[in-house]
């Protein structure tokens, strides 16, 4: 039954990828990416990364999604249904993905990944809370200062000239 | 399921598919959602590691620092391509060539 809801959500997730990057509609391309990040979330609790899934809700879905969403909104007419998402130089790009894909694959497939046997956690969040507060403190402080930096990045940028 | 492999096969992917939209996409919008797949793709490696790796939890931690990237790259992003938007009237990423109107 897992096995099965594993290879549903491995499905699902690189059949919506497919669909971002191939969709000639852009708002179909927004939606498609809901469903790629909710498939990551289920490969994620798959990986025992209970509070990275949770995360990956909250700011992936409910945070980025619609700000790319208010992105197609706000660079379109709202009035024009087929907002247009050509793509081009598509004989190269397939060329590169197949050489990514070959490639890569290759090198995951071949390489004799050490693998070590362990049990799932009790939980998660008071491990990363304690790692975050004691051994990544300072990236911490420069990841606040970061997001500080991009709020008011994003708001000056953003802001009519008067 | 309980393979390392699956898991890493899956971000290869992801990444692929990334990197395709990133080339191939013209709209700066569509643009960016390449690059949230790239980032998506990476951790999932991560995670893929951290848990198949004895449960290292730095690995939750670095995914942390990667989503928090995420959304400050996004917020910045969407705000220059407003900002294109305004300024060219389009957002194909083609046309916006110069440094100054």
């Amino acid at each position: 039954m897992a096995n099965f809801v594993f290879w549903l959500i491995v499905g699902l997730t690189i059949g919506s990828a497919i669909l971002v990057v191939q969709s000639k509609k852009l708002v179909y391309s927004a939606y498609a990416l809901l469903f790629t990040l909710l498939g990551v979330t289920g490969l994620y609790v798959f990986l025992w990364a209970d509070f990275l899934a949770v995360v990956q809700v909250v700011v992936y879905v409910g945070g980025i999604l619609i700000l790319i969403i208010f992105g197609i909104m706000l660079t379109n007419k709202i009035t024009s249904v087929n907002i247009s998402n050509t793509s081009v130089q598509k004989s190269i790009g397939s060329i590169v993905l197949l050489v990514f894909i070959a490639g890569l694959g290759f090198m995951v497939y071949k390489t004799p990944w050490v693998s070590v046997a362990n049990s799932e956690p009790a939980q998660t969040t008071e491990t990363i809370g304690r790692l975050l507060m004691i051994d990544y403190l300072l990236p911490f402080e420069v990841a606040s200062l970061l997001l500080l930096g991009a709020l008011i990045a994003a708001t000056t940028l953003s802001r009519k000239d008067d | 399921m309980d393979s390392l492999n699956n898991y890493l096969f899956v971000s290869v992917i992801l990444f692929s598919l990334g990197l395709f939209g990133v080339i191939t996409r013209r709209n700066g919008v569509a643009v960016l959602m390449g690059v949230e797949l790239i980032l998506n793709a990476a951790n999932l490696n991560f995670l893929a590691f951290a848990r198949f790796g004895g449960m290292n939890m730095a690995g939750h931690v670095y995914a942390l620092f990667v989503i928090v990237l995420a959304a400050a790259e996004a917020a910045v992003a969407l705000a220059i391509i407003i900002n294109i938007f305004n300024n060219y009237k389009t957002i194909n990423i083609d046309e916006v060539s110069e440094l100054k109107q």
